[in-house]
C-alpha cells in the first residue's frame, strides 16, 4: 500500500461525479484545490474546467497551459494549492489508462470518476510514482463537510 | 546570463524542495540542462526517452512560449524568469 489518503467532502465527490454526468458521453475535467500539511492531503475546492479536446473528446481530455495557469492563480487567491486533477472516464473503468500516465507528473492526485451509460460509478483517486512506472492508489476518506470555498 | 526557472510544485521534491533555481545560460535549452545536470532527478519528468522534451511540458520565458520564439534555441538575457507549465492531458483507454 502507498499510504497516499485524500480527503473529499461529499458534496465535492458529488459535484464531481456532477460534471462527469453532464457532459457524457465526453470527458469532464477540473483542478483539485486544497491543502497539505504534514503529508494529510485534504481538497476544499474544486475548478471546473472545458475539455479543450475538441477532436476526441469521448476518450481524451486536456486542459490547456492558461487554464493550469488559471487553476494555480484561482488557488493562490483563495490561499489554497493545486493539488490535482479529476476526469471522468465514461464507460470504462476509473483507473488511469496508459494515456494517463503518460502525461502525468507524480505528487499531484489525479481522480478518476466512471460514468456508466450516463450514470456515475466508482470513483478513485491515484498518485504516479516517482520513476513514472506505474501509479499508487490514494485513499478518498470522506471529510466533514465545511463552508464551501 | 543569470536566468531563474521556476519550478511547478509537483517537481520541486526533485529540485532540493525549491521553487526556482537560479542558472547561467544563453538559451533556453542550456539553461535546461544546467537545471537537470544539478538535479537530475528531474529530467525523467520533463525529458521522454528520446531526449525530448515531454509533449505536455510547456517552457515559457517571462510570458511567452518558447514554441513560438526559437523553441529550445530561444536566447535569454539577464534576469529572465523560464516557467515550466504542464498541460494536463488523459483519458479511458481508447
Amino acid at each position: 500500500m502507498s499510504g497516499h489518503v485524500l480527503k473529499l467532502r461529499s458534496d465535492l465527490a458529488a459535484k464531481i461525479q456532477a460534471h462527469g454526468m453532464q457532459t457524457y458521453p465526453y470527458e469532464c475535467c477540473g483542478a483539485i484545490l486544497g491543502l497539505e500539511a504534514d503529508g494529510a492531503r485534504e481538497a476544499l475546492g474544486l475548478l471546473p474546467l472545458a475539455n479543450r479536446r475538441d477532436d476526441s473528446p469521448r476518450n481524451r481530455f486536456e486542459v490547456t497551459p492558461a487554464d493550469v495557469q488559471l487553476a494555480e492563480k484561482t488557488a493562490r487567491e483563495k490561499k489554497l494549492e493545486l493539488i490535482g486533477w479529476y476526469h471522468s472516464h465514461p464507460d470504462a473503468p476509473a483507473k488511469p489508462s496508459e494515456f494517463d500516465r503518460e502525461h502525468a507528473w507524480p505528487w499531484y492526485s489525479y481522480i478518476i470518476v466512471s460514468v456508466q451509460a450516463g450514470q456515475p460509478r466508482e470513483m478513485n483517486s491515484w498518485r504516479l510514482q516517482d520513476d513514472r512506472t506505474a501509479y499508487d492508489p490514494e485513499a478518498i476518506e470522506s471529510s466533514a463537510n465545511r463552508s464551501s470555498i | 546570463m543569470a536566468v531563474k526557472v521556476m519550478i511547478p510544485t509537483p517537481l520541486r521534491a526533485y529540485a532540493g524542495k525549491q521553487e526556482s533555481v537560479e542558472v547561467s545560460a544563453k538559451t533556453v535549452g542550456e539553461a535546461l540542462k544546467r537545471l537537470t545536470d544539478q538535479h537530475s532527478e528531474l529530467k525523467k519528468h520533463l525529458y521522454s526517452d528520446d531526449g525530448r522534451l515531454r509533449s505536455f511540458v510547456n517552457v515559457y520565458v517571462n510570458d511567452e512560449d518558447i514554441r513560438y520564439a526559437q523553441k529550445d534555441q530561444t536566447p535569454l538575457r539577464d534576469g529572465d524568469t523560464v516557467s515550466i507549465v504542464p498541460s494536463i492531458a488523459g483519458g479511458r483507454e481508447s
